[in-house]
């Protein structure tokens, strides 16, 4: 599976979301960018002391999982899976959710 | 234009009694665990009035002016790139409020800020409301909301075809 950046030193908060979102979706395909150094300066990070360094990502998920759901649905399922995630300091998420088929034809 | 609706820009004053002594768990969903349960009818309600109050609502950090967050920024331009009317659009600034801000999460069962209502229907967050400017989805949906005026067929026509070009 596409776990390209697994090998540089994920924290828990992202493996989490990567064992999580595998288990849910079984993706074909799943990214997770750790954006959360662009963020440190932002007020409410600043109120944490910058932040853990795992409060934003970036995921896109290529999954069939997705097929016959709108964007709405595909974001909320993702959201249910990772509320814990949420509940315990992670801020933004930015979801790119596809489709195989709507994968290839992009 | 976001002049007026900075003006235009309310805040809901929350003085919220919780009632946290009777959450109502049964109806919500999985993914409201990370809001807490105790959104009382009264807010509720307040939330309610304010997402019907106008066509376009916002939930943002910061203001149109003064946006606090990229995301923020960002739903705020495409709407107004769209030529959104300020006086059809409000926006609410969470960081004024921190019931609203929390509460806001609950009663969309959304978890970030910002926040889209259309005609008071939830649309969706930064990532939704972009691609959907980027699909064509948003015009359409503002359109049909009278939000803003319809380009008549033709000229829409020759705007396409230049653009994809």
């Amino acid at each position: 599976m596409a776990t390209k950046d697994a090998a540089t030193k994920a924290g828990p908060v992202e493996t989490s979301i990567r064992e999580k979102l595998t288990t849910l979706l079984q993706p074909a395909e799943l990214t997770i960018t750790n954006d959360s150094w662009q963020h440190r300066h932002h007020a409410a990070m600043r109120a944490q002391g910058g932040g853990s360094g795992e409060t934003h990502f970036s995921v896109q998920v290529v999954s069939d999982a997705f097929r016959g759901k709108n964007t709405l649905q595909r974001h909320r399922m993702i959201h249910s899976a990772l509320s814990d995630e949420f509940a315990q300091g992670l801020h933004a998420l930015s979801l790119k959710t596809k489709t195989p088929e709507e994968a290839r034809s992009a | 234009m976001f002049r007026s609706a900075l003006r235009a820009s309310t805040s809901l004053s929350f003085a919220v009694r919780r009632t946290a002594a009777a959450p109502r768990a049964t109806a919500l969903s999985p993914g409201l665990q990370f809001a807490r349960r105790y959104l009382s009818n009264d807010v509720r309600q307040k939330i309610q009035q304010a997402v019907q109050s106008t066509p376009v609502v916002v939930f943002m950090k910061g203001t149109p002016d003064l946006p606090q967050c990229g995301f923020s920024r960002a739903v705020v331009q495409v709407l107004d790139l769209h030529g959104v009317p300020p006086e059809k659009m409000k926006t609410f600034n969470v960081l004024e409020d921190s019931e609203l801000r929390s509460s806001i999460k609950e009663f969309s069962d959304w978890p970030t800020v910002p926040q889209v209502y259309i005609n008071g229907e939830f649309v969706g967050g930064c990532d939704i409301i972009l691609s959907m400017h980027q699909s064509g989805e948003l015009e359409n949906l503002l359109e049909k909301a009278d939000v803003i005026p319809k380009i008549p067929e033709s000229e829409s026509q020759t705007q396409s075809s230049a653009s994809s070009s």
